[in-house]
């Protein structure tokens, strides 16, 4: 008996309409738990042997989204999405708070693997009765809003037509894509209830690419049995009870950093990172609060912290955008990153980037790059269909988010994401555009700068097998498999109780019965994953691969001394890096190339990885 | 002076959508967690909007009246309708003759639920931290039935709250 999972993942080959059912054994589930981990555990198991030629955004490629043990039993619940990355190709696990993952797990599937392509745009209906491929023709084109409206009002009425005397039906979850998605915008996500966003990886435009709109789950069923029902319920009643523990995180979530992160830490992108320090006082979260939050508490299934809030414009020319909180890494992206200081522009750009469905840190940061593009005469109004892309403008930004999500003029560059826009520009106008690029293996960095030493650890995005996700940071002695946790136990780590270290592996017992602890996690199971995560970054292509000498490492800016702010003058040495990049390599168990080595590989039971990765290795 | 009948008072603006609600009263009815199982119900048909959706012991029982084989009677030290899960039939009719369609099938099992308000202390009230449903009492002042209210005339009226003429759009 496997406690906490259904056994049940749905598999869908949109290229020839076959739905079946995948069943995974428990050493498997031991090793690779889920989300994350048994995300890459199955890319890696059906396309390794021949990654570096898998096209993104072609019909090979999988999109995975899958749960986890502890989905819906622990606070805060997420759903993680994976498959080959069309930004890093590699693997990311990008995930996203919302109620889809109940709802799946209620119609009895731990997870949902996607392949092929549709000839024509389908969603993916998942009920107690199974899946089904259903018309999306009518959805295509629409925007997040839109299509979260059309969908609920569609299969409720399918559901109450089916099965009259239930009752009223509740609305379904959804997974789903807006109209950057739908044109394979690289840094597209995807999206669940209006704002939440898978955002790092870019599978907005892996579901594009299928031609599929939505994935809908509305299940009625229980979740699935588990080891101890006793001592979970205690455990949950034990989150309950400390969840005002700490009212800063409930009171303001991160949205309180949108300040001073910028003009205390001094780590915070203004303006394409030009300068990590500002001291706007009308970015403080009492203006947000006051201004713009109509929900002061905001939540999905589950969680107990609530740090999302809801803002709204509610006058001026930008009057009727809705977002959350902004939380920090939005306020930071789609504010400061842009030279945008004021709450109420803040909100229309993330509401804007909400509705088309991009992610909000990676997207934002390939407008602040083409922003100083225009700021520099690189690029020009010409380039950009007449928008003129200044500093502080949210109406002009919010053009050029639009130039990029229909593909109009420079704007089909850059919908290749940072660093291939980079790439092409350079070529264009004869200029090194990298340099102003801030991103670390194709993925776009989070909104959290190292240069003052104290804030992100130097050397923690160059290392990281997701790139430039803020949330996959190894920090020495923790590997990165200490990040990871989250993302294969598929919960939210920011929800969860403050003083109750370590609180998960209680769950993980109560649910699975089956005993682990961050240490051996770390250890063995965790670096498992790390490992094939770096071993797939590694073969990368079709388009592009990676050189670890190259690599890993910062991008140049943050190598320049930081020119305001408390920690004026801050940078790391880079000499000094090279040489502590070796020793990480070794205690990553990578040889002096960044390679995973043979010793490492076979010691946790890699040995086809290891074969993949001779090729590397001459 | 006859006992005062408990209600749960709702504040609708303050729901955050947690669902706390929704756990603890499926832990508490059926030993774990299983939201469409909860006696009550959050809709979230709109986003930001999210309704809770519960009985709210209406003074004619319309319920009570037309369940054909009288397996739905009423609670007298709380007033709460309580099912009778052997004599229900699952003929849907009190979902019809409740205002607000409250009561929905059970998802596995062949009977209806309704809140049964715990005996007079609601599980759901206490896992709430948001002042979104709280104990009271009930006074002759104020009427009860109409909060026994479809969840999509309450989602029109938030959204609109929450985002005025957009919210409006949304509940087109």
């Amino acid at each position: 008996m496997t406690y906490g999972y259904t056994g049940k993942i749905a598999e869908v080959d949109l290229s020839i309409s076959k739905i079946s059912d995948l069943h995974i054994n428990e050493k498997i589930l031991k090793e690779y738990v889920g989300g994350r981990g048994l995300g890459v555990k199955i890319l890696w198991d059906r396309l390794g042997s021949k990654w570096q030629t898998i096209d993104p955004l072609g019909p090979d490629n999988l999109l995975l989204a899958l749960t986890g043990p502890l989905t819906g039993y622990i606070y805060g619940m997420r759903i993680c999405c994976t498959g080959k990355s069309p930004l890093s190709n590699g693997i990311v696990g990008s995930t996203a708070a919302g109620e889809f993952p109940m709802e799946l797990k209620c119609a009895g599937y731990d997870g949902i693997i996607v392949k092929g392509k549709s000839e024509t745009p389908v969603y993916l209906l998942v009920t107690d009765d199974g899946v089904e491929i259903r018309d999306a023709s009518k959805l295509w084109g629409l925007d997040g809003k839109n299509t979260i409206k059309e969908v609920n009002k569609e299969v409720r009425e399918l559901l109450q037509k089916r099965k009259p005397n239930y009752g009223l039906w509740k609305e379904p979850a959804l997974l789903y894509i807006g109209q950057a998605g739908e044109n394979l915008v690289r840094n597209a996500a995807i999206m669940q209830k209006w704002t939440h966003a898978c955002g790092y990886g870019g599978y907005g435009a892996v579901m594009g690419s299928k031609n599929l709109k939505a994935l809908v789950a509305k299940g009625t069923g229980k979740l699935p049995d588990v080891y101890d029902q006793k001592m979970l319920t205690e455990l949950i009643h034990k989150c309950w009870s400390t969840q005002f523990s700490n009212p800063q995180e409930r009171n303001w979530g991160t949205a309180s950093m949108g300040y001073s992160t910028g003009a205390q830490s001094s780590a915070e992108p203004v303006r394409n990172w030009q300068e990590e320090w500002h001291n706007k006082k009308s970015m403080g979260i009492v203006q947000y609060e006051t201004r713009n939050w109509v929900k002061r508490f905001w939540s999905d299934y589950g969680c107990c912290k609530s740090c999302m809030k809801i803002s709204v414009v509610k006058v001026g020319p930008l009057k009727g955008a809705i977002t959350d909180s902004p939380d920090y890494e939005l306020e930071a992206y789609c504010g400061t990153n842009l030279g945008i200081f004021d709450p109420d522009g803040v909100v229309y750009m993330s509401s804007l980037i909400d509705d088309v469905g991009m992610s909000g840190i990676n997207s934002a940061n390939t407008i602040g790059f083409a922003a100083e593009l225009f700021q520099r005469g690189i690029l020009t109004k010409e380039d950009f269909d007449g928008i003129e892309p200044r500093w502080g403008d949210p109406q002009a930004m919010t053009d050029l988010v639009k130039l990029i999500v229909e593909r109009r003029g420079i704007g089909n560059i850059l919908a290749e994401g940072t660093y291939r826009a980079a790439i092409e520009i350079s070529k264009m106008k004869n200029v090194d555009a990298l340099q102003y690029a801030i991103q670390y293996k194709g993925i776009e960095v989070g909104a959290h700068g190292i240069r003052t030493g104290s804030h992100f650890p130097y050397l923690g995005y160059a290392l990281s097998v997701q790139g430039g996700d803020h949330t996959s940071i190894p920090r020495p002695p923790m590997s990165e498999a200490r990040s990871a946790i989250g993302d294969s136990l598929v919960y939210c780590t920011i929800s969860g109780p403050s003083g109750l270290r370590n609180i998960e592996w209680d769950f993980y017992k109560a649910v699975t019965g089956w005993d682990m602890n961050a240490e051996e996690w770390t250890n063995i199971n965790g670096r498992r994953i790390i490992q094939i995560q770096r071993a797939v970054l590694l073969l990368g292509g079709p388009d592009l691969f990676w050189e670890p000498e190259i690599h890993d490492d910062n991008p140049p800016r943050w190598y320049i001394p930081l020119p305001s702010g408390p920690f004026k003058g801050s940078a790391p040495n880079r000499d000094q890096l090279m040489i502590e990049r070796k020793d990480a390599y070794e205690a990553m168990g990578w040889d002096e190339k960044g390679i995973p080595t043979s010793t490492e590989l076979k010691s946790l039971g890699l040995e086809d990885v290891d074969e993949a990765l001779k090729k590397l290795r001459i | 002076m006859p006992i005062q009948k408990p209600w749960i008072v709702r504040d609708y603006l303050k729901c955050s959508g947690c669902r706390l609600c929704e756990i603890a009263c499926s832990l508490k009815h059926e030993g774990r967690i299983w939201p469409e199982s909860s006696r009550i119900r959050v809709f979230m048909l709109v986003p930001g909007a999210e309704v809770p959706h519960v009985c709210t012991q209406c003074s004619d029982y319309p319920c009570v009246g037309v369940c054909p084989t009288k397996a739905l009677s009423v609670d007298e030290k709380t007033g709460a309708v309580i099912v009778d899960e052997e004599k229900c039939i699952a003929c849907g009719a009190c979902i019809k003759a409740c205002p607000g369609q409250v009561p929905h099938m059970h998802p596995e099992k062949n009977h209806i639920v309704i809140c049964d308000l715990c005996g007079g202390e609601p599980e759901c009230v206490k896992a709430c931290s948001y002042g979104c449903i709280m104990m009271g009492t009930r006074s002759t002042s104020i009427n009860y039935d109409l909060y026994s209210i479809n969840p999509e005339e309450l989602t029109k009226n938030i959204a609109i709250n929450l985002y005025g003429e957009k919210g409006e759009e949304l509940t087109k």
